[in-house]
């Protein structure tokens, strides 16, 4: 029965040979085609697409833009996220339960709907993120959050928070109260447990879920695009605009090709220095 | 275990706040009783939940969003159960890159998938049809159902088939009776988790819904791009009471820490 797993995987391997595969390499082909606002998409084999891509301070800025967005939302999320994390751990039945629903249950919320939210609180100069701010004295006059990208990364930081909270909670689990507690015996304080003790063994989970949150901001397109309105672009809304706006298919698959690319690129690379940084914990 | 301080009961209280205000705020401004944005002060009103009556391609979207959450869902776990099987029982050779090949829609962005299939179903003549739709789905929603299968036909305990076997139950028998009984609460987790995701999905399914098939986020989403009313803070507060609801259902019935703790492992791999 040597064949017996292959033909177990026929269904899913024939799905997605047929449905992912031949589409990405369709889309990767698709960025070489010429487009003209006339003739439409025309199978050659070209450059221009690439070379516009690449070379053009337009899309320099806009790919700036988008991974600078992303930094600061991933920053956000673990500096916020991981003590989150840690507390929620240290609670005890039932309300470690209930506020790990409260914190994880978004995730699984709309997240038009969830970033409706954030629009109603920033809705211009009388938003309600405003009101409160000036009444607690924090500024003087109204902050612009809507089509900023102070807005965007503070909305895509809600949306991504869960899955720092879940990566750091997952690696507390395996963390052992009796090394914590073997450092108090010993004299520590609560601060230096926490630096020497607790955090160097969450941290391979702060990396990881610093990859997450870093690849699904880059790439969020609904909360860009709410907040940041038509002017703020970033790679995602862009490509959505030239296929279904502008019409220039070719151009907005070289686009989202080359995000795919950077990400993988980013992702790979992060995992490969996190791999041999902690090779040993992992061991 | 030592407890939490005021400092961190303190923070913990505004953490919460921030992860609740965006919805919370959602659901107060859906019972305003004026024309437009504002907080309901002293009067309360459902006015914008009867608006949606009005307008019928909220309700459209929302059945298509359901039938089309429930039946990808369904075909996913379909495909799910045979391949984690074999993954769970066999090793052989080119395991590992099937798995990672049929997890790998966790990996390439939505955005990416939705223009690949823009591109492939305008090419073979699905552009903006239902099956369409119900095709890309099964393939963003396949890993969630796999990694909920494949736990529980990892943790299937083998000397319970092996009893029947000896005690002449043929193969077709062992997986009808034993194998197939002891996956059920997998393969019914997966399918939730499944509906989940295929329900929420809008990143992919904006550039491949065209009018008229068009799912509620989509649909939601389209709506906001123009303007932002009080009928869409309603809408989204019934889906946001729906959410809850499946999520408390879901919590009871298979613990949502499970759920999403095999939910988040495939992303960082």
């Amino acid at each position: 029965m040597r064949a017996a797993p292959y033909l177990l995987c026929v269904p899913a391997l024939v799905l997605f040979a047929g449905v992912v595969i031949v589409p990405l390499v369709m889309t990767v082909l698709l960025s070489f085609h010429d487009w003209g606002q006339y003739k439409g998409i025309e199978p050659v084999f070209i450059l221009k697409n690439w070379q516009e891509v690449l070379g053009d301070s337009y899309f320099h800025e806009m790919f700036a833009r988008t991974f600078r967005i992303a930094f600061f939302v991933t920053l956000l999320a673990a500096v916020f996220g991981a003590p989150e994390a840690y507390i929620l751990n240290r609670m005890r039945s039932p309300w470690r339960g209930i506020f790990l629903l409260v914190i994880l249950g978004p995730l699984l919320i709309s997240v038009v709907a969830r970033t409706l939210g954030w629009a109603l609180l920033f809705g211009g100069n009388s938003g309600i993120v405003n009101k409160a701010l000036m009444g607690m004295g924090l500024i003087s006059a109204p902050l612009p959050f809507m089509f900023t990208e102070t807005g965007v990364v503070i909305a895509l930081a809600h949306v991504l928070m869960p899955y720092m909270v879940l990566a750091v909670w997952a690696s507390l689990q395996r963390l052992d109260p009796q090394v914590e507690n073997a450092a108090v015996a010993l004299g520590a304080g609560p601060f230096t447990v926490l630096r020497r003790i607790v955090l160097p063994q969450v941290m391979p989970g702060i990396l990881s879920g610093a990859v997450i949150v870093f690849a699904l901001a880059a790439s969020a397109f609904a909360t860009p695009s709410i907040i940041g309105g038509r002017r703020l672009k970033v790679a995602s809304t862009l490509a959505y605009d030239e296929f279904l706006n502008t019409l220039n298919w070719p151009l907005g698959a070289a686009v989202a090709v080359l995000l795919l690319l950077a990400l993988v690129a980013i992702v790979w690379g992060v995992n490969r220095l996190v791999e041999r940084r902690y090779a040993q914990v992992f061991a | 275990m030592s407890r939490n301080g005021p400092i961190a009961l303190a923070y913990h209280a505004l953490f919460v706040t921030f992860m609740l205000a965006p919805i919370l705020v959602v659901c107060f401004v859906a019972f305003t009783p004026e024309g437009y944005l504002s907080f309901p002060t002293d009067r309360w009103s459902l006015r914008w939940f009867y608006a949606i009556a009005q307008y019928p391609e909220f309700i459209s979207a929302f059945w298509r969003s359901l039938w089309l959450g429930a039946i990808s869902s369904a075909i996913a776990v379909g495909i799910s159960v045979p391949a984690a099987l074999a993954i769970a029982r066999y090793r052989f050779r080119g395991r590992e890159a099937l798995t990672a090949l049929f997890m790998s829609p966790l990996m390439i962005p939505h955005l990416v998938l939705g223009i690949a299939f823009l591109r492939f179903f305008t090419q073979i003549g699905l552009g903006g049809t239902f099956a369409g739709l119900v095709l890309s789905h099964i393939v963003v929603v396949l890993p969630f159902a796999l990694r909920l299968t494949l736990a529980s036909a990892v943790g299937l305990d083998r000397s319970i088939e092996h009893a029947a076997v000896s005690l002449g139950a043929s193969e077709s028998v062992v997986l009808r009776r034993i194998t197939l009984p002891l996956v059920l609460p997998g393969l019914v987790s997966g399918w939730a988790l499944a509906f989940i995701n295929s329900f929420d999905e809008v990143t992919m399914t904006v550039f491949i819904a065209a009018p008229g098939t068009e799912t509620l986020p989509v649909r939601m989403f389209l709506y906001i791009q123009d303007n932002i009313d009080p009928l869409v803070t309603s809408v989204s507060a019934c889906v946001i009471a729906i959410t809850v609801l499946a999520l408390l259902v879901l919590d009871r019935a298979f613990g949502l820490e499970r759920l999403l703790i095999g939910r988040s492992a495939g992303h960082g791999r």
